[in-house]
């Protein structure tokens, strides 16, 4: 064998292992969650450009957002995402106990962030149909709650998974997926709180 | 005793094990094979061409005479509206996909797509697309009518009162077609960027694959927009909010820009690898190096770019202020350099060339003088004071069937007949593609050419009935459409008796320079045993270079 050839023969083995399905699907999913922030992208541009242009916005009767619990929904949602990181870590140190227990704490939030919403949405007095202003504000955030949603069921699979033996031996790249989606929903909660709470 | 050996090989591939590339059910079957996954797009999506086609002559009967007698006035409207939207998402985007699901894993040296399960589920999207769409024809009162667009408030309208009506089975296809697509986008982009073979680098990449990344960049970035926008229309028509409709508030020229904001980048995610096509043909059929590879390679990505930042010259008369009027103007009118660097560097790569007049090469040369011909109606139509002055007229409907049938088709034709003893082991008949091709050629300029003096002189689009002024272009055009109808059974009769029992084309019938032509045809499952480790650029065309460096392995591999 040339040692040309042997060289390629080593830059082959080194590319098919770089090949190995894990790098792939970590940078699939970058790719999905870029395409997935532009419909939120276009929502914000839509809601921005109906309350500017808007000349009746807030319906009759409705004197804005109470911001006090949706604050602290909020307190909640961004602190989960520390708090998935920390499980993410115990995976990495392959602590299965931690891992577990942050999970479920992680879980315990977004599941409050949930009802948190749910009761702001029960006691608003417009609803989707009154007007652009109750449209865009349950699109939103019924778009986004559907997100977070996805993400607790994302994190029950992860969850029960965890008792399979051996299943996060060999790649967490499932567990990787879940947490990098549930930063990319609390990042596009941030931007929403702000337009839909804060400049009211 | 060398045939003998020949035939024995033949007999081994012929094994019907699942999958071997000789066994035809696996057409049919879940399959996860890019090359069948690729050709399973390629013919579902040629069938619905023919529907498409056959609602389009329906179109033209209509307008054969300048009066109404055809059809009913709201059938010609559910016409006009499928003919389009069928031809966009059930034709040219899932042809150009199954192409590019076929070529590309090929072509970069990788042994399939870098998420295979993933690529089958969003091929099998596509049937349900497709029977969404014709189902629409069976709910009461028919399919959507309000053009391929929806535009509101014509959009929200429900004669008929039922929820599920035509214009919501269109919302749902469009969805679907739109979760496909960015399954696929997702696909390609890891692909390309994680499963190059050893030594591809992205500059040694065949233009064809560069066209493809750059499309599906737009789908990334642009799809989401349109899904935005159609979510907001569904829940105007069924849950009754008011997004769109003007009456209680809403804003329907905002929809204008969601659709816009995609469709018209959507028309560089089928031109594209159009343009990847011809980048790819001319240097084989001219036997010359592509001219210019690097900027050619470099300007697919510019169209990307810009792509984002043109779509409201489709709204020059939607009540567009001045400023954004003039700012997009500039926009569009620049899309015309990075192609017009294409079209120079396929006329550089032809110039001085051996030509080689088969069809596939006809098909690509006369696809590029029909798209600098909608090249430059497409600046004329990107300057305000023109598109003012035939805004929603033929003139308008002339432009763009030379971008999607002129163009596109053509080069989906050339792509075709240039592959297909690639994906079947079989040469296709020249004489009958010879004469799809004329077929084609004059069908094409029939039907469309005499839109644009008809358009000129003030017709408007999606009309059933006409001043009798503009009869005489009107009938040139119907010829044109029936040409049109009729120039796809040779293309059938040729493509299904050569697959069947044409003569075996070898593994490079013609003599191209290409990962894809080392291999055997058709290419083995997981297509390269021994990965290509590539040491040149493509298109070596007349340079006494490898293009691999273990071109005896990849030779020696079993077919």
């Amino acid at each position: 064998m040339t040692s040309e050839a042997s060289i390629a023969n080593q830059i082959e083995s080194g590319i098919v292992e770089e090949h190995n399905e894990e790098a792939n699907s970590k940078f699939g999913f970058w790719v999905f969650l870029l395409s997935e922030s532009v419909i939120f992208l276009s929502f914000f541009a839509g809601y921005i450009v109906y309350k500017t242009t808007s000349t009746d916005w807030l319906p009759a009767g409705v004197e804005g957002l109470d911001t006090r619990d949706p604050a602290i929904n909020t307190v909640v949602l961004i602190s989960s995402s520390f708090v998935i990181y920390v499980a993410e870590r115990f995976l990495h140190d392959k602590r299965l106990w931690g891992f577990r227990f942050f999970l479920l704490a992680t879980m315990l939030m977004g599941s409050y962030f949930l009802y948190g919403q749910a009761v702001e949405w029960r006691g608003l007095e417009f609803g989707l149909t009154s007007g652009l202003y109750g449209a865009t504000f349950y699109l939103l955030t019924g778009f986004h709650g559907l997100h977070v949603m996805t993400g607790v069921l994302l994190q029950t699979i992860m969850f029960f998974r965890s008792f399979i033996p051996g299943n996060y031996d060999k790649s967490s790249f499932g567990v990787d997926a879940t947490s990098l989606f549930w930063h990319f929903v609390d990042v596009i909660w941030i931007i929403l709180y702000g337009l839909i709470y804060v400049w009211q | 005793m060398a045939n003998l050996s020949v035939e024995a090989l033949d007999g081994n591939r012929a094994q019907p094990y699942p999958g071997a590339p000789d066994n035809w059910k696996r057409f049919f079957s879940f399959s996860t094979d890019h090359k069948v996954i690729g050709i399973q797009y390629i013919v579902t999506s040629f069938i619905f061409f023919l529907v498409g086609g056959l609602f389009a002559m329906i179109i033209r009967g209509e307008l054969i005479t300048p009066e109404a007698n055809l059809v009913d006035r709201t059938i010609y409207n559910a016409m006009f509206t499928m003919h389009g939207s069928v031809m966009l998402f059930l034709w040219t985007f899932p042809v150009l996909v199954g192409l590019a699901n076929y070529l590309v894993p090929l072509m970069i040296g990788a042994r399939d797509m870098a998420f295979p399960r993933l690529n089958a589920a969003a091929f099998w999207m596509v049937p349900v697309v497709g029977v969404l769409m014709m189902g629409s024809f069976f709910v009461p009162g028919g399919p959507s009518q309000s053009g391929w667009w929806a535009y509101p408030p014509v959009s929200l309208q429900n004669p008929t009162g039922n929820l599920i009506n035509g214009q919501v089975l269109w919302l749902l296809a469009v969805a679907i077609s739109g979760v496909s697509s960015i399954m696929g986008a997702v696909n390609f982009v890891t692909t390309i960027f994680k499963m190059r073979a050893p030594g591809m680098t992205f500059f040694r990449m065949p233009a064809f694959v560069w066209t493809v990344l750059a499309a599906q960049l737009i789908q990334l970035f642009g799809l989401p927009a349109l899904t935005a926008g159609a979510v907001m229309l569904l829940l105007d028509i069924v849950a009754g909010t008011s997004f769109f409709r003007p009456e209680n508030g809403g804003n329907p020229v905002l929809y204008q820009h969601f659709f816009w904001f995609y469709s018209h980048p959507a028309v560089y995610v089928i031109v594209l690898p159009v343009f990847g096509i011809f980048s790819e043909l001319f240097p084989v059929y001219a036997r010359k190096p592509l001219f210019g590879y690097r900027v050619v390679a470099v300007s697919s990505l510019i169209i990307t770019g810009l792509s984002g930042i043109v779509w409201v010259h489709h709204m020059y008369a939607s009540g567009t202020p001045g400023w954004m009027r003039m700012l997009f103007m500039f926009t569009t009118m620049s899309i015309s350099v990075p192609t017009g660097i294409k079209v120079f560097a396929w006329v550089a790569t032809a110039f001085g060339g051996k030509l080689r007049l088969d069809t596939p090469m006809l098909f690509a040369m006369a696809g590029v003088v029909n798209f600098v011909f909608a090249g430059i109606t497409g600046i004329m139509l990107g300057s305000v004071p023109v598109d003012i002055h035939v805004n929603n007229t033929y003139f308008v409907v002339g432009h763009f069937h030379y971008v999607v049938y002129g163009t596109v088709v053509f080069g989906i034709y050339a792509a075709i007949y240039h592959w297909f003893p690639k994906m079947t082991g079989r040469m296709y008949y020249e004489g009958l593609g010879k004469v799809h091709f004329w077929l084609t050629w004059l069908g094409t300029t029939l039907n469309f050419l005499p839109m644009h003096p008809a358009g000129l002189m003030g017709m408007p689009r999606r009309v059933a009935s006409y001043d009798p002024e503009f009869a005489f272009w009107n009938v040139l055009a119907s010829l044109g459409g029936f040409l049109l109808g009729l120039s796809t059974l040779p293309f059938i009769l040729n493509m299904v008796s050569s697959w069947i029992q044409g003569e075996k084309a070898g593994n490079n019938p013609w003599r191209a320079i290409g990962l894809e032509w080392l291999i055997s045809s058709p290419p083995p499952v997981e297509n390269f045993e021994h990965l290509p480790i590539v040491i040149a650029e493509p298109y070596g065309y007349g340079k006494d270079e490898p293009l691999v460096s273990n071109l005896a392995e990849l030779a020696e591999s079993p077919g």
